[in-house]
């Protein structure tokens, strides 16, 4: 408290207003003018009253230079008449506890606001560059894009790029809230702002200085800190009709009754600073705990809209799935298992379909087997392809193609292939040409989220009253995973324009809903809901800029930690306002009853503010149950 | 048309924030002001005749505000 000027004065004044107290018994005063003396004790309060009131009065002089009546203009009356009124303590007191309660508050505020300054402290300071063959240090925003940057252990990555060598560990809690590092190596993207634990990157800069991800998530966080609730804008209103309000009844009340210590009163209170303060406070606090999670909202006012959240509609393809197929089932027939994932492989080596990736990925994860050049090989569109390896001839993918190519499919594997199918997985049927003989079948699906079903449950318990799916995929696929997770509805087969249809049905049917997706390919069905709701946010703008919340990892269960939290902070917000209104409801019929007095009047003012930011302080503690 | 963005010391109170704003805006030259409380950064647009915004600082100052930074 010693550190700074403002504190240093409070304390001054409060040990003038102590000496004040002691000398209260002493007999002896000072005579100024005849009828005018002053005790001891009225010369500390005097002077502690100037101490702790001569910046309250500047700032109000100050302020009515430009026609602005604020509470330190109504303070600076109330003490002037308190002390024409010779109520020296009563002064000292005033003036003394607004400059307490001033600073106080100051410091308290800043604790709501810690998470984000939290976040800011964790922007890059220096870049390492190789520039003319020497390795130099620059600030971050100096970076040119295409540069080579140098990034050693304990040091934050301080671009947005692409590594192209070494390899690392690295902490990217500042973007995705998770703090498990995760390995990077040739290829990898990394993100400004997250931190190399071990190993050694040489990154190529392609976004740099307010460009990165880092820098908009910050700016979007700074943003939306302060786009005002309606509860806010609601209070913010009363409070420009209340303080006139309680100005001209205090007027009113002292040509009534003339009753001036009682006017003075009216003055100290006609601010309801905690009112005003209630929402914005517990709105840091909550956008602040919720961007340390990766989770980023964008204001007040989403705050109060996720909890009248009824239904929610989830994308499918990278949402409720990981949008990267997957071999999730092999059936060989007469041929090792082995075997057949390489011949399938192999042959599948130049295709860029993402059922062939799929296949490659598994045979080269699980059988580590090694893949051989074909000598051949033929793609046809829609079917599947025709390769030669080894003086051998495949045939490889759906039913259409083995039909054009005279094979039969025995009953026994077609009946696999329909159950496979019933399932929403795709089946890729593998023959050998020559032999005229299926040889295997192998299954291949989108994989389900491991957190989707486990969300959906959490949701439910939320009270969210209907969850489904929109995709666009085929009515077998999205049926299956409808099921497969527990969803209340499914709607197939969309275009984006049919994706904001239903929305707009599901709107009209049960109210507010929420349209959670990855963004890429959903941003006009996350605009036209209620609320948009995008996942993995980190590093796609679109969906960065559009939704209204945005989880910045793909763990799609941080969903209910975004719900969870949202609510938690507007019901601190109700709290904060019921107690504001009682503290001023209070207050008023105190100071008509004559039971509040000046200072006494400033103490409540004062602590009831307190009391409401340390109320939202408790969001940045919030964790999920 | 020019935009600034002072950073403040830490606003304590919303009555502030009304002072502010109200200031700023009588301003001659000034089109528009935002003052974020929570950020505690107040935003400016004005046209040339303000320059480099040297008033709009005094104005804040002068209300007994200290300015951190500008942008």
């Amino acid at each position: 408290m010693l550190r700074d000027k403002k504190g240093r004065r409070v304390l001054l004044a409060g040990f003038l207003i102590l000496i004040g107290l002691l000398t209260l018994k002493l007999d002896y005063s000072f005579s100024i003018i005849s009828n005018f003396s002053l005790s001891i004790s009225d010369i500390f309060m005097l002077a502690a009253t100037f101490v702790a009131g001569y910046p309250i009065a500047v700032s109000a002089f100050n302020a009515i230079r430009y026609k602005i009546f604020g509470i330190d203009a109504l303070v600076t009356l109330a003490v002037i008449g308190a002390i024409y009124i010779r109520e020296f303590w009563e002064a000292a007191a005033v003036t003394f506890l607004f400059m307490l309660g001033n600073y106080l508050e100051a410091r308290a505020l800043e604790k709501t606001r810690s998470a984000i300054r939290a976040l800011l402290e964790l922007a890059p300071d220096a870049a390492r560059v190789i520039r003319d063959g020497l390795e130099i240090e620059i600030s971050p925003d100096e970076v040119i894009k295409g540069e080579i940057v140098i990034v050693k252990p304990g040091e934050k990555i301080p671009v947005d790029g692409i590594v192209t060598e070494g390899n690392a560990y690295v902490n990217q809690a500042s973007i995705t809230g998770e703090s498990m590092p995760v390995s990077k190596e040739d290829g990898a993207g990394v993100f400004s702002g997250t931190i190399l634990e071990s190993g050694y990157l040489k990154v190529k800069a392609e976004r740099v200085g307010d460009d990165t991800t880092f820098a908009r998530i910050l700016e979007m966080v700074e943003e939306a800190q302060d786009k005002k609730a309606k509860t806010q804008k609601f209070l913010e209103v009363f409070a420009q009709y209340y303080t006139p309000g309680i100005v001209v009844l205090a007027v009113i009340v002292y040509i009534l009754t003339k009753n001036l210590p009682l006017t003075l009163t009216l003055l100290v209170i006609a601010c309801p600073g905690a009112l005003v303060i209630a929402t914005p406070v517990s709105v840091v606090a909550g956008i602040g705990n919720g961007a340390r999670n990766g989770i980023l909202i964008k204001g007040g006012e989403i705050i109060e809209k996720i909890g009248t959240v009824r239904v929610i509609a989830f994308d499918k393809t990278g949402t409720l799935t990981e949008g990267k197929p997957k071999v999730t089932n092999v059936k060989n027939y007469g041929i090792e298992t082995r075997e057949l994932l390489q011949i399938t492989a192999s042959a599948e080596m130049f295709s860029e379909h993402p059922l062939a990736k799929a296949i490659i990925d598994r045979a080269k994860a699980d059988e580590d087997v090694e893949l051989i050049e074909p000598d051949e090989s033929e793609i046809i569109t829609g079917q599947g392809l025709k390769a030669r390896l080894a003086d051998q001839v495949y045939i490889i993918g759906n039913k259409k193609i083995l039909a054009e190519h005279g094979l039969d499919i025995s009953p026994d594997i077609e009946e696999y292939i329909n159950s496979e199918e019933a399932i929403g997985q795709t089946a890729v049927i593998v023959a050998d040409y020559k032999e005229k003989r299926i040889i295997g079948v192998i299954s291949i699906a989108d994989t389900i989220r491991p957190d989707a079903p486990k969300l959906i449950n959490k949701l439910r318990v939320a009270g969210v009253k209907r969850i489904v799916m929109l995709t666009g995929d085929n009515e077998r696929a999205a049926k299956a995973i409808a099921e497969k997770i527990g969803l209340d509805g499914y709607y197939a087969e969309l275009l984006p324009a049919g994706k904001v249809r239903i929305l707009e049905e599901l709107q009209a049917e049960y109210g507010a809903v929420a349209m959670v997706g990855d963004g890429v390919n959903d941003a006009p069905a996350l605009a036209s809901a209620d609320l948009g709701i995008a996942i993995g946010g980190a590093g796609t703008d679109v969906a960065m800029e559009t939704a209204d919340l945005v989880l910045m990892s793909a763990e799609i269960i941080k969903l209910s930690y975004a719900i969870g939290l949202s609510r938690a902070t507007v019901i601190n917000i109700k709290q904060n306002i019921y107690f504001a209104v009682s503290v001023v409801i209070l207050l008023l019929m105190g100071v008509l009853a004559k039971l509040v007095f000046l200072s006494s009047g400033m103490l409540i003012h004062i602590l009831s503010v307190l009391a409401v930011i340390v109320n939202a302080m408790r969001l940045i503690g919030y964790k999920e149950k | 048309m020019i935009t600034k963005t002072y950073q403040l010391e830490t606003i304590t109170c919303p009555t502030c924030v009304k002072k502010i704003e109200t200031a700023v805006k009588k301003m001659d030259g000034v089109k528009g002001v935002d003052v974020l409380f929570n950020a505690s950064k107040v935003k400016v647009n004005y046209d040339d005749s303000l320059g480099d915004g040297k008033d709009i600082r005094k104005t804040i100052e002068r209300l007994g505000f200290g300015i951190l930074g500008e942008k």
